[in-house]
């Protein structure tokens, strides 16, 4: 028994579940809710939410099966010191998984996309003390969020071509935007978005690393719901984008490939867990490839079979945690003849592989029928989408043996710990799913009219109502699935030595994604290396060199593009301010000229004091008050520092280049002063201001009411500047201080 | 640093740097000063305190550390603006709870409201920000000197 509030989130889960199960029967007649409320008005954003059939299958799926991971997590981690952490991060992927496939704002869409994004990457890295699993959360994390980045640019560029970001909007005038120019970027930048994040070819490869992850993490995010939030968001849009030539064909040649190959990579697998992570991408393929089909068969396979795969792989994962946790091993080759000892894991595992395989009277051979009949009808070549279908099927069928069968069966071995069934508060979730994939197979009634027509009515808007049959008579379909079955088992008693070879190194030809993204990333390391230290070479004088030269050729530039003719000052100035000028000028000689640090920085003291006198001369009494307070501080802190810095050498040496930066910047300010000042004075702010200061700020000082009340936003920004500078220098003060201790501590 | 005539006249112009601070952050609205100038004057007081006695003294009596102190100006600025927000107007709108315009007559009541306390908040970042880095600063200078502090 687990500690009963590390249930709660199963419960809440499954009360979610059961709240949106209640809204079946509305949207099986047709209805859709809307909820909206705005969020950013001026540029057309709302949060807003839709629940129409797509979305109800997907927030029944992300709840349903959310609450069975919920409990399995709970008991799975009984007792592990990061149980609460994992329980926290799985709630937040739910809610953003959630919020993902209930959004009907392009723009809310895409936040909680990056939601499970952020959220997948801290679940894949859970086990943070292993190498492995911060490589392959980065890895998912770079390819999932770059992806994102398209996604962001396609949406954006799709709510400005429409003049809406609503996708129920987009998705009733899909003509409008098909008929654009900015068409295909849009597309090509969606697709990248739903490629990543389903681990399409070639981004198929995080997925499999992502097993990093723990079983039930993998089972529920890497299986069940995130990895589908591509296939969610092409079937979302499918009446606004779907419908062309490059549809078609992009998401079937993707789609086909990736299932296909990767159904491969999985019998080359010894892992039970990789293995299950390779099908799932096989099965993400065939979702992409018949979201190209372009038909009411298409759609109703995709429908029917985002229901199968939600139930026999979550089962099956959850079942692979059972055997590693009742065996310790999840290796193929150190598994065998377990039936005896855990007979309970093996009845689900082969309730939960008989829908993969597609046998009747399970969901999953409906799904394969439909598969066939949708593959013989495509809008693109049927021939070959059938040949695709044929093959990955063929091979899921030697991966379901492989994973439900061969554990088992056969030679009994030695594994790490005597195998035993766990306790029923884990085997019951994947029991139930294993189960529903028999039931709703018996009785296909209880979900075509409710869940699958809404589902295809979505894809297709106003498509004829669907009834699925178990039983379609002899025909092209079923002659399809008995040949699948046939190449299957061969595939499973030829398993050794298919595996043997497929391990072989020259098998892929030297082609590897995944070996292709860590040479990019080894290459894009060396490249900001490579910018740090040429940009950053951390020599005070280079940096003011570098930002003085930039400063004055803006002024320059400005200055003798804008071609300004000015007049000289008509009138000579006061005697005093000539004076405290006259001051400023000699005191900065000597700051130029001495090579003690003492009288230069008194000189420099001089400069600041002259200038804030001339300030209080032309009555700018709180800049010449903050000037003045500068400087002490500039005083004491340099006081602090004048005795770390080495030596001055006894010459000042004469840097021309140096002189010809300063002389050039400083005349371009005075040209610019000068140019400003001899423009007649605008006095209608200072007059606002004046005018509105007491009676709307009740403030009498202008310069200060306008830092906190008129432009108090201003002074929040300038104020949050000043702590993260000081948090900044600390660390940097401090860092070197903590070394040297260590450095100190390990001599000892 | 060792020196009687600085620690002497320390203890004297801390507390008349302290008490001008805030005299200068309260009158800012109507005459020279207010929240930045005032935090300014305050590590002034601060850093001269440190620079005579020692930073580990400056520290103690600050009793909170200065970068939190910072946070917390952050945090009082925040929520001075969120008050504006909470009345009903945007945020960092001013609220005045006891004062009142009264058209020939001039304000009425007590000033006290949302933008003082943003004020504050401004003082106290600019206090917390600056003494944490000379403190660092002093730390830094003196750990490399072996020993002394």
């Amino acid at each position: 028994m687990p500690r009963p509030l590390t249930l709660l989130p199963a419960v809440l889960s499954a009360l979610a579940a059961n709240w949106f199960a209640g809204f079946i029967p509305q949207i099986a007649a047709g209805q859709a809710l809307t909820w909206s409320r705005p969020w950013i008005p001026g540029a057309g954003i709302e949060f807003a939410f839709l629940l129409d059939g797509l979305s109800l299958l997907f927030a029944l799926m992300v709840t349903g099966i959310g609450a069975i991971i919920f409990l399995y997590s709970a008991v799975y981690f009984k007792g592990h010191p990061k149980l609460t952490m994992l329980l926290i991060l799985l709630s937040l992927f739910a809610i953003s998984m959630l919020g993902l496939v209930l959004a009907d704002d392009a723009i809310t869409l895409f936040v909680f996309w990056e939601g499970t994004t952020i959220t997948s990457f801290l679940l894949v890295g859970f086990d943070h003390e292993k190498e492995k699993a911060r490589d392959n959360a980065l890895q998912a994390l770079i390819v999932t969020g770059l992806g994102g980045l398209a996604l962001l640019a396609g949406l954006i560029l799709l709510g400005a071509e429409m003049g809406t970001f609503r996708l129920s909007e987009m998705n009733a005038q899909g003509e409008l935007i098909k008929a654009s120019a900015l068409y295909l970027p849009i597309l090509i930048l969606v697709f990248l978005g739903a490629f990543t994040k389903s681990a399409q070819f070639p981004f198929h490869f995080w997925l499999p690393g992502a097993m990093a992850a723990p079983t039930p993490v993998s089972a529920y995010l890497h299986s069940a719901t995130m990895v589908k939030a591509g296939i969610y968001l092409l079937a979302r849009l499918t009446p606004a984008l779907g419908g062309t030539e490059v549809w078609f064909w992009t998401l079937t040649i993707v789609g086909a490939v990736t299932m296909v190959w990767t159904s491969i990579l999985a019998l080359k697998q010894t892992d039970l867990k990789l293995m299950l992570a390779y099908t799932t991408v096989m099965a993400l393929g065939a979702l992409t490839m018949f979201l190209g089909g372009g038909t009411r068969y298409a759609a109703m396979s995709v429908a029917v079979f985002l229901v199968v795969h939600a139930l026999y792989k979550a089962a099956l994962f959850l079942t692979v945690g059972l055997i590693d946790k009742g065996t310790g091993s999840r290796e193929v080759n150190q598994l065998g003849g377990l039936a005896r000892a855990m007979p309970v894991t093996m009845v689900i595992a082969m309730l939960a592989a008989l829908s993969m395989a597609g046998f009747p009277p399970f969901i999953g051979f409906i799904g394969k029928e439909l598969i066939y009949e949708a593959s013989l009808g495509v809008v693109t070549e049927p021939l070959f989408v059938a040949t695709a279908a044929l093959l990955a099927n063929a091979n899921m069928v030697a991966a379901a043996g492989l994973v439900a069968v061969a554990p088992f069966f056969g030679k009994q071995c030695q594994t790490p710990k005597p195998p035993a069934d766990p306790t029923p508060w884990l085997w019951i979730g994947p029991g139930l799913l294993a189960v529903l994939g028999l039931t709703f197979g018996v009785m296909p009634s209880l979900i075509d009219s409710s869940i699958v027509t809404p589902v295809v009515q979505s894809i297709i808007p106003g498509e004829e109502p669907v009834e699925l049959k178990i039983w379609h008579g002899v025909n092209l379909p079923l002659m399809l699935s008995l040949l699948t079955f046939g190449l299957g088992f061969a595939l499973f008693y030829g398993r050794g030595q298919i595996r043997s070879s497929l391990q072989s190194d020259n098998f892929t030809g030297g082609l590897d994604a995944n070996g292709t993204y860590f040479l990019w990333l080894k290459a894009f390391k060396s490249f900001a290396a490579w910018t740090a230290r040429t940009v950053q070479g951390g020599q005070m004088t280079v940096y003011l060199r570098t930002a003085f030269v930039v400063l004055g050729l803006l002024i320059w530039g400005a200055h003798l593009a804008s071609r300004d003719v000015f007049e000289a000052p008509t009138e000579f100035p006061d005697l005093i301010p000539l004076t405290i000028s006259a001051l400023i000028a000699v005191s900065a000689a000597v700051v130029l000229r001495t090579a003690s640090r003492l009288y230069g920085l008194t000189a420099l003291g001089v400069v600041g004091a002259g200038v804030a006198i001339l300030f209080v001369f032309y009555s700018a009494i709180d800049v010449a008050i903050t000037q003045l307070l500068v400087e002490m501080l500039v005083v004491l802190i340099l006081a602090v520092a004048l005795v770390k810095l080495p030596k001055m050498p006894r010459e000042v040496n004469f840097r021309a280049g140096d002189a010809v930066i300063a002389s050039a910047l400083g005349l371009g300010v005075a040209f610019v002063l000068a140019s400003v000042t001899s423009k007649p004075f605008d006095p209608r702010i200072t007059e606002f201001f004046n005018a509105a200061s007491y009676p709307e700020a009740f403030g009498r000082n202008v310069v200060n009411v306008i830092l906190v009340d008129f432009r108090a936003l201003d002074t929040l920004g300038e104020v949050a500047v000043v702590l993260i500078a000081a948090i900044s220098a600390v660390a940097a003060l401090t860092a070197g201080k903590r070394a040297l201790a260590t450095k100190r501590g390990g001599n000892k | 640093m060792n020196s009687t005539i600085l620690k002497t006249a320390t203890r004297v112009l801390l507390p008349i740097f302290l008490i001008a601070s805030v005299l200068i952050l309260l009158r800012g609205h109507n005459q020279p000063g207010g929240g930045f100038i005032g935090g300014l004057m305050a590590v002034i007081g601060v850093a001269l305190y440190a620079i005579a006695s020692s930073v580990d003294e400056a520290r103690k009596r600050l009793i909170v550390d200065p970068l939190v102190l910072a946070g917390i100006g952050l945090a009082c600025s925040v929520l001075g603006g969120l008050w504006g927000a909470a009345n009903g107007g945007a945020f960092l709108e001013g609220v005045w709870p006891f004062y009142e315009y009264v058209p020939g007559e001039g304000a009425k009541g007590w000033p006290i409201g949302s933008v003082l306390l943003f004020d504050a908040g401004v003082y106290l970042t600019v206090l917390g920000a600056v003494c944490a880095i000379l403190f660092a600063l002093e730390e830094a200078v003196y750990t490399d000197k072996e020993g002394r502090s």
